[in-house]
């Protein structure tokens, strides 16, 4: 567990009743807790402890076992995501084309590493794996604005868009 | 139905979503209605047409003319010109559909298509994926209406069987036999699954399926399940594909209404339902058994085999699963035989292959072949060669399970065993061309530390040699590397290969194996000359200024982030290779290219 001491993450009242809804949708599925972990990261954002021993009892799988699934799969966090959250293609078409140069520049421009957050909660940085338009390489994704056929010069001018 | 006077067909698959063709289509519905031309001219939105390079790409019928790399503020030009005064906007027009004589020609004589041969992809943008309508139009579900009327479930497996089908996810198993071991494992319940989770990084040719013709996928599964008795379904696909999962979603709600999916479909006794299951992330669950564990709901490790799914799969129970690619060709097949299907490709490899080109060509995209057509086909014919007048080096297929094929091996026939016989694989059907630019260590170096990040974890040989390979391919990248460390390479390559629970560890060694039998020149000019001849690998490039360009104008002195460059304005410069960090920099600042590597 984190060795800073975060204060635990307490869900509003909407977002509770969103959860359980989705659990009762899931309850009787077999192999409910990945439909059940998609649908509640889409609901807060990200899947802290605390969201996660909700889910616990909610299905009635042991925590420890919701922590595994969690972890094991790129598309399940533990922390928070920025409000922009910038994906780099690192598929191998995007790669040959340049895409590890746009990472390094992105990487410099936001000052974070990948899988880090920005202090003030704006961006947040992942290498992503092929998103499929290959036709453009390389490519990012500022959430779901995709910007391709790139050149390292292109970055600064796109990420000047979401800085305001 | 109303009858429109042109139909405006737009992609709107990934690639072109992605450059902008929801704009396209809203302009063009905005413009049209200003000019109370909406009845007259049909709007569609359709899948992948496969020339994602040129995107966002529109096709106007009945002319067939071909709009690339349109802007929205090229609409009320196309509607104010084309549509309403019948001239075509010869600007925007793909130039390659551009005859000599100022005339527009179908785009299937286009080289890109021309030399294409489409099956899978037949009806990817063509019909409207969200319409069952259109499916059914283009003789869709008729095939499962043959099958659950006239053949019995044994008639339509030998039928597949005769095909000479095999698994286009990789190993090219034959599809007949799987299905034939499902159908024969006992069990009351049975299960059919697709496996949609495209991890190979570069291949898209299944979501650009389940994005433009997602009821062949629907009307393929139910097929399976009357054929080896089953009545669930079960779609393993990406989550990172949110425009597939949209419209296969659709396509079941529709494919229920019309009463093709549940109870009693054609008024006979087979009922077949379906569902999603979203994937999250993780390239071993393309891993058959991974998978299976994976939609069972938890960490996706692999299991042992045997069992394998025809006997023991989902929930333990037989279950077929076939990857998307391989059943959309399912419906062909009955619809034409397995006579028709057998004359297509080569002796053990037969039909056609998608390929996603990629990399370093001009027309990056979506193909379909017959097997048996060469790279060189592909790469020269169809994908118009290697951009900037750079020398062809190798293409890569197979992904991180895969390997090279060197330019001396163009002329290779593709098919299963022909690529596995050079050291490649088919895999899924991605192939990235790279040309003189690309370090082949550097791309071996690329796939392992995919395949270190994806590994997972469950036994050792591959979770702790992968990495172990990866750290000993970065001392070669960082110029550390000696003679000892390639044969160790080597060696513990074939010892993963032999030791490896699942073919992602088994097939992780295969890009540095075939990069090390075609291009160990490169390896050896890395740990002997400590040169990478590439020019990529950073710690091994130096840079110098050529004194014969300089013209001293003291601008890459400038921009020197260290201070590296010294030199007298109009008297040539000097960089010091011991403060130089290699950024690269001056290289792209310098005007008269005076700085090379």
């Amino acid at each position: 567990m984190s060795e800073k001491a975060t204060p635990a993450f307490v869900m509003t009242k909407e977002q509770e009743e969103k959860v359980q809804q989705v659990i009762a949708k899931y309850k009787d599925t077999d192999g409910a807790l990945i439909p059940v972990l998609h649908e509640v990261q889409e609901i807060i954002g990200y899947l802290p402890l605390e969201v996660q021993k909700v889910i616990s009892e909610g299905i009635g799988v042991p925590v420890s076992e919701i922590y595994g699934v969690v972890t094991f799969y790129t598309q399940f966090s533990i922390n928070p995501k920025g409000k922009y959250k910038i994906g780099v293609c690192l598929g191998t078409a995007c790669y040959v084309k340049g895409s590890g140069d746009i990472l390094e520049k992105i990487k410099q421009i936001i000052g974070i590493d990948v899988g880090e957050c920005t202090a003030d909660g704006k961006f947040s940085l992942e290498a992503t794996r092929c998103i499929g338009a290959c036709g453009l390489a390389p490519v990012f994704t500022v959430n779901d604005d995709v910007y391709g056929r790139l050149v390292v010069d292109d970055v600064e001018g796109i990420l000047a868009k979401y800085m305001d | 139905m109303e009858l429109a006077r042109a139909h405006v067909l737009v992609c709107g698959g990934t690639g072109c979503t992605s450059s902008g063709s929801e704009k396209i289509i809203n302009a063009l519905e905005a413009s049209l209605k200003e000019k109370n031309l909406e009845n007259e001219i049909k709007v569609v939105r359709t899948g992948c047409f496969g020339l994602c390079a040129l995107g966002p790409i529109m096709i106007v019928y009945p002319e067939g003319v071909f709009y690339s790399m349109v802007t929205p503020e090229d609409i009320p030009e196309i509607v104010e010109e084309h549509f309403l005064k019948g001239r075509v906007v010869k600007r925007l027009v793909y130039k390659e559909t551009l005859t000599e004589d100022e005339g527009v020609k179908s785009l299937n004589e286009v080289d890109f298509y021309k030399n294409q041969m489409r099956i899978a992809l037949r009806n990817c943008g063509v019909i409207n994926p969200e319409d069952i309508e259109e499916y059914i139009a283009y003789d869709g579900y008729k095939a499962l209406g043959k099958v659950l009327t006239e053949m019995k479930p044994q008639e339509v497996i030998d039928e597949i069987k005769k095909s000479g089908l095999r698994g286009r996810g990789g190993a090219g198993f034959s599809t007949g036999m799987k299905w034939q071991f499902t159908a024969d494992a006992p069990g009351e319940q049975k299960f059919v699954a697709c496996n949609a989770d495209e991890g190979d990084p570069g291949a898209f040719m299944d979501r650009s399926v389940l994005e433009g013709d997602p009821h062949s996928l629907i009307e393929a599964m139910a097929i399976a399940a009357y054929a080896v008795g089953a009545d669930r379904g079960f779609v393993y696909i990406r989550a990172e594909y949110p425009i597939a999962v949209k419209r296969l979603n659709i396509a079941i709600e529709q494919a229920r209404e019309y009463g093709l999916l549940g109870k009693n479909i054609f008024g006979t006794d087979f009922s077949f339902d379906m569902e999603l299951r979203l994937g999250a992330g993780a390239f071993v669950c393309g891993e058959e058994t991974a998978l299976m564990t994976s939609i069972e709901g938890h960490r996706g490790e692999p299991r042992p085999r045997p069992p394998f799914p025809a006997v023991k799969g989902l929930w333990q129970k037989p279950t077929l699963l076939n990857n998307v690619e391989t059943y959309a060709n399912i419906t062909a097949i009955i619809n034409n035989g397995a006579d028709w299907f057998n004359t297509i490709g080569t002796e053990k490899s037969k039909g056609t292959k998608v390929f996603a080109v990629g990399g370093k060509i001009n027309n990056t995209g979506l193909v379909e072949v017959p097997m048996g057509t060469t790279l060189r086909e592909v790469v020269y014919d169809i994908g118009g060669g290697i951009p900037n007048g750079k020398q062809f080096k190798a293409a890569q297929t197979g992904g991180p399970s895969g390997g090279c094929i060197p330019a001396h091996l163009i002329d290779t026939p593709i098919d299963y065993d022909n690529l596995t016989a050079i050291g490649s694989m088919m895999g899924s059907g991605g192939l990235i061309v790279m040309d003189e630019d690309t370090c082949m260590v550097d791309i071996a170096k690329f796939f392992l530390e995919f395949t270190v990040d994806e590994s997972c974890g469950k036994c050792t040989p591959c979770r702790v040699g992968t990495k172990r390979l990866l750290e000993i391919l970065n001392k070669i990248t960082e110029g550390k590397g000696t003679l000892e460390d390639i044969d160790k390479l080597e060696e513990l390559c074939y010892a993963i290969k032999d030791s490896a629970f699942c073919g992602l560890g088994q097939t992780a060694p295969n890009p540095i194996l075939s990069t090390l039998k075609y291009f160990r020149d490169e390896y050896i000019a890395h740990v002997v000359d400590k040169k990478c001849p590439a020019g990529v690998c950073k710690a091994l490039v130096s840079y110098k200024i050529d004194p014969e360009k300089c013209k001293g104008c003291s601008l890459c002195a400038r921009n020197c982030p260290v201070g590296a460059i010294s030199g007298k304005i109009k008297e040539p410069y000097v960089i010091d290779t011991d403060k130089c960090i290699k950024c690269g920099v001056c290289e792209s600042a310098c005007k008269f290219k005076a700085i090379s590597k």
